[in-house]
């Protein structure tokens, strides 16, 4: 039934594609209703999950593809996979609503965006290697096109960056999969044949940082995450939305589904260690600290506003990567949260900045907002913002505390100097959050004469109802799951535990 | 000699010279005075039902061969019979593209030539003696300068033409050169009593320069470097039918000649026991010859693939762009010929061959699959830049701009055809990539082939930008001018149903793979 969420996109996507020119209504409606029932699907799978075997791992569609080869078209879904889906369904959803209003090209833009949307449910769904690979592959073109069409800043630039750097790291994963189809003997690609499929140490040491670093280059780890920013803020709201919340958990998705679970002693020390540094978990450790640490440093200092939440994702991504590198249970199921968590949380934030504030004010510099007292002209933005900043900064009550809690304890069994690396990095990103909602919104700076004239005579335009009903989606389910996360824990904790002990069975 | 079976054997090819004769008899004898496009249409027509009846003949002639005192001379199955079915098909697509050119009057006179060069590669793909794959050879390349200089009216279609003659003149003596070494060496033309031959004697230097000239003759027709010069000159100026033609035909049947050449080293499909199969020889001797020849056509491949890859990225011109991307593709290629024999070196070869032929057929079916299915993507591709061509009076990358406007489903097809060559997925460009790749890593071991699969995948993302430069044009910056672009409705016929077919293949990749195996007798 879960694997309905991937042909209603695509259908959804070709429907919006064949649609005729300027019937923008209907290409919104159809592309509200594609997105709602894939969450409603999305939902139920989720509950379904629920039952006697929490987390487990169910097959929902197995037939061969490629007989010959041993490549099967194999979906399946345990409890990581639910959670990742339902957070693909919220952002669909609400990436959706905040794109009411774009007139250029709307059939093609939701076209673009269900595609993208489909392929990002099959890499969630997908447990054939291959399968997987198509998938995320499938996802690049339609991020292309959304940026370099509807997208602001250096947009083509950004565009092509990001199609690049993608399609560089999923060259990366393809080399390691064709060496790994290769040594395993070439019978098959399903992922729980792979994982026991004996692939020697010597190998896997080699292949586990190769496609560790594929995935993550699309996981933004730094340095190789500098397609990110740029390509987030060029991007339009609904894009950047996706691109922050789910695209990017694609790749950490990616890094524990596939180089982790396939490649276990990669991660195996190396008998020598440098500077601290034995095996690839602390390479990947150390520099999964270093890119939250310099992600919150370099957003304190941006003078643009949705640059400051480009690298705040780029920080909070940095808690993803620390936690799976902790490779224990809290860690890893604290990674997992995580991806949930900023997924939701970094889709409000760029909706509050790209489609609420920007959009009306057509300018993201902090200098000229500063004088624009959004506080007062938008309060919805500023309050919405105060919410979503908290959240962001892990304030407890939200699901970012509970996230980035696990990831800390886990990262302080194997080694509490990234903790405290880790923290200084939280602290910065209170002060980058607050700098940034007291630039844009909560500032007395005056404006020139003819400016204060326009605050009266031209109001901003009225909040309109799919905004309040995206804002109130995603910052209700980031509080939901705050004040109660097992219900997204119940179902992630089997999963990864039954991850770590091998493959999954 | 039975010249009945001689006849017999050659009936596609036999079938192609007759239709090329009646194309020519029609147009000249019944149809001078009709419409320029009526007599296009009817001879295209009439060439595409001669491929049609070449198709129907090969299914007679599959599983035949041809001895002449005991020696093989053409064999009609495994990956020939298959190549050479690709081979008409792709020459049908070809004249139906023909059917909407205003480049020339002769329009029968073009068809016969297409018909004959086709002829010529279906010789090619089947023989298995050096005399009769130099004419077969040298019919399919007069045949493509011909029909490079046939727009008269156009400069650059004669200086292309002049261009690709040269070069080609000069490959075809080197070709011959080498094929006289190894006759020299050997003292037999027949390609299975040469190795059979050299199996006995062991490799030598002489065996090394042959192999070399060799390389050069092929080379230059698939386009590897450094052989190559004489490609973006000739898809620029061809007319686009011919460059389609020139782009995929040639192509497939070139590389059927290399996987021969490559295949004959390791066994041959002969007659076991009464039943076509495939016989092998006894190992020892016989290993030694491949590693080091296999280097040479590395070396090729490897820089097809990085100056083809390069050299696309700065292109304006979007024939030129397909030009140095067929480059780039050909070494990809060439890597999968040049894995063909490679063994692991472990354990004794002979028994991993003879208990089970996988790899060996596992290798030319990737091949055959990849050139195959790169053929039919790049007639799409020429196509549609012909159409555009035809509009905008150039091929630069600013004719394309607003595409998606101009003709919303010649652009569709522009997307699905470019974005397949760049490889993704699901199009059969991505599952042609991975199926060669995963074929040469299955067979090969060592750090060699797997370092050249890795360049060969980094250089596929290279790949992406240039690609992405046309689609760019087409969807993402503004049109200069809006005005609709007509395509006949053959042609885009055409080019609708070699998009869905990228499409399908890609998404059942199965489908081509099964057809492919299915030429093979059972092993």
């Amino acid at each position: 039934m879960l694997a309905w969420t991937i042909y209603l996109s695509f259908a959804g996507a070709l429907a919006e594609a064949l649609l005729p020119k300027r019937r923008n209504t209907l290409a919104r409606w159809l592309a509200l209703a594609v997105a709602v029932a894939g969450l409603a699907l999305a939902v139920a799978g989720f509950v379904a999950g629920m039952g006697n075997n929490p987390g487990g791992r169910q097959v929902i569609v197995d037939l061969p593809w490629v007989p010959s080869m041993g490549i099967r078209f194999l979906l399946a879904a345990d409890g990581i996979s639910r959670a990742l889906v339902l957070l693909t369904g919220l952002a669909a959803v609400a990436g959706v609503l905040f794109s009411w209003n774009i007139e250029l090209r709307t059939n093609e833009f939701f076209a673009f965006f269900l595609a993208l949307i489909g392929g990002v449910y099959g890499v969630f769904l997908s447990f054939d290697l291959f399968l997987l690979f198509v998938f995320y592959e499938v996802a690049i073109v339609p991020k292309y096109f959304l940026i370099a069409i509807w997208g602001s800043t250096r947009r083509e630039y950004a565009a092509m960056k990001l199609a690049l750097f993608s399609f560089a790291g999923s060259a990366m994963v393809l080399i390691g999969l064709l060496a790994a189809y290769a040594t395993a003997g070439s019978h098959s690609t399903g992922l729980i044949e792979l994982a026991h499929a004996g692939l020697p140490a010597s190998f896997q040491m080699w292949c586990f940082p190769l496609v560790f670093t594929g995935f993550a280059i699309l996981a933004g780890m730094w340095p190789f995450h500098t397609w990110a920013p740029t390509g987030h803020v060029a991007a339009p709201t609904a894009a950047s939305m996706l691109l922050a919340g789910v695209v990017m958990k694609l790749g950490a998705y990616g890094c524990l589904r596939v180089a982790i679970a396939l490649f276990p002693r990669g991660l195996d020390s190396w008998g020598m260690s440098f500077a601290g540094i034995g095996s690839w978990r602390d390479v990947f450790a150390v520099l999964a600290v270093v890119g939250i640490v310099y992600g919150a440093l370099v957003a304190l200092v941006q003078t643009d506003f949705k640059f400051v939440i480009g690298y705040s994702s780029v920080s909070h991504m940095g808690f993803v990567l620390l936690g799976l590198m902790t490779l224990n249970q809290i860690g890893m199921t604290g990674a997992v949260l995580q991806m949930f968590s900023h997924g939701i949380l970094a889709g409000l934030l760029f909706a509050i900045v790209g489609r609420i504030v920007y959009e009306r004010t057509h300018t993201r510099q902090f200098a000229e907002l500063e004088t624009m007292h959004l506080s007062k002209r938008l309060p919805f933005a500023a309050w919405a913002f105060v919410i979503a900043g908290m959240a962001s900064m892990g304030l407890p009550g939200f699901s970012g505390f509970v996230a980035e809690l696990q990831v800390l304890v886990g990262a302080w069994k194997v080694n509490p100097w990234w903790v405290a690396a880790a923290g200084v990095g939280i602290v910065v990103g209170v002060a980058y959050t607050w700098r940034a909602m007291q630039k844009a919104f909560f500032s007395d700076a005056l404006p020139a004469a003819h400016a204060l004239e326009q605050e009266h005579t031209h109001p901003f335009a009225a909040i309109t109802w799919p905004e309040v009903t995206g804002v109130a989606l995603l910052a209700g389910v980031s509080l939901a799951v705050g004040l109660y996360p097992r219900i997204l824990l119940d179902q992630i904790e089997p999963a990864v535990k039954a991850l770590l002990a091998g493959g999954g069975q | 000699m039975n010249y009945a079976d001689l006849f017999r054997v050659t009936l596609p090819e036999t079938a192609l010279e007759v239709a090329a004769l009646l194309v020519l008899v029609v147009d000249l004898g019944f149809l001078r005075k009709a419409a320029l496009k009526a007599r296009a249409a009817v001879a295209a027509l009439l060439g595409v039902a001669g491929c049609g009846a070449a198709c129907l003949a090969l299914l007679f002639t599959w599983g035949y061969y041809l001895r002449i005192d005991g020696i093989y001379v053409f064999i009609q199955y495994g990956p020939n019979g298959a190549a050479q079915a690709g081979i008409l098909a792709l020459t049908a697509l070809t004249l139906l593209l023909f059917i909407d050119s205003l480049f020339t009057e002769h329009v029968g006179e073009y068809v016969a030539v297409v018909l004959m060069a086709a002829a010529g590669g279906l010789i090619v793909t089947t023989a298995q003696d050096l005399i009769i794959i130099f004419v077969g050879l040298e019919l399919l390349s007069l045949g493509l300068y011909i029909l490079t200089a046939f727009a008269k009216s156009s400069g650059k279609s004669a200086e292309a033409a002049l261009k690709y003659y040269l070069f080609g003149g000069m490959s075809a003596a080197f070709l011959l050169f080498g094929f006289s070494y190894l006759y020299g060496l050997t003292g037999s033309t027949n390609l299975l009593e040469i190795v059979s031959a050299l199996a006995h004697s062991g490799p030598s230097p002489l065996l090394y320069v042959a192999w070399i000239l060799v390389v050069a003759g092929l080379g230059f027709k698939v386009a590897a470097v450094p052989f190559h010069l004489w490609a973006p000159d000739t898809y620029e100026g061809a007319p686009a039918p011919a460059a389609a033609f020139i782009a995929s035909v040639s192509k497939v049947a070139s590389f059927a000649l290399l996987l021969t050449f490559a295949g004959n080293w390791m066994g041959h499909y002969g007659v076991v026991e009464g039943e076509p199969g495939v016989e092998f020889f006894s190992p020892t001797h016989y290993f030694q010859l491949w590693p080091q020849l296999a280097t040479i056509l590395l070396v090729v491949a490897a820089a097809s693939m990085v100056v083809g890859n390069l050299a696309a990225l700065v292109q304006v011109s979007v024939r030129r762009l397909l030009a140095y991307s067929a480059i780039a593709h050909a070494g990809y290629i060439l890597l999968g010929v040049a894995s063909h024999s490679s063994l692991s070196g472990q354990g004794n070869a002979f028994e991993i061959l003879w208990r089970s032929p996988r790899p060996m057929v596992y290798i030319t079916n990737a091949v055959l699959y990849y050139v195959l299915t790169y053929g039919l993507t790049t007639i799409g591709a020429f196509g549609v830049v012909s159409v555009v061509e035809r509009a905008t009076g150039s091929d630069r990358l600013d004719s394309f701009l607003g595409l998606h406007k101009r003709n919303p489903v010649l652009a569709a097809v522009l997307l699905v055809l470019f974005l397949s060559l760049a490889g993704i997925p699901p199009l059969v460009g991505f599952w042609a990539k991975f199926n060669l790749f995963a074929a040469v890593l299955g067979v090969s071991a060592g750090p060699v082939p797997f370092a050249l699969v890795a360049l060969a995948v980094a250089l596929s993302a290279v790949s992406l930008y240039y690609y992405l430069q046309v689609l760019k044009r087409a969807y993402v910056m503004p049109a200069i001018d809006e005005t609709p672009i007509k395509a006949h409705p053959v042609t885009l016929a055409v080019l609708v149903v070699i998009a869905a077919a990228v499409v399908l293949l890609g998404c059942f990749p199965a489908l081509l793979q099964g057809w492919i195996e299915s030429f093979y007798p059972a092993m």
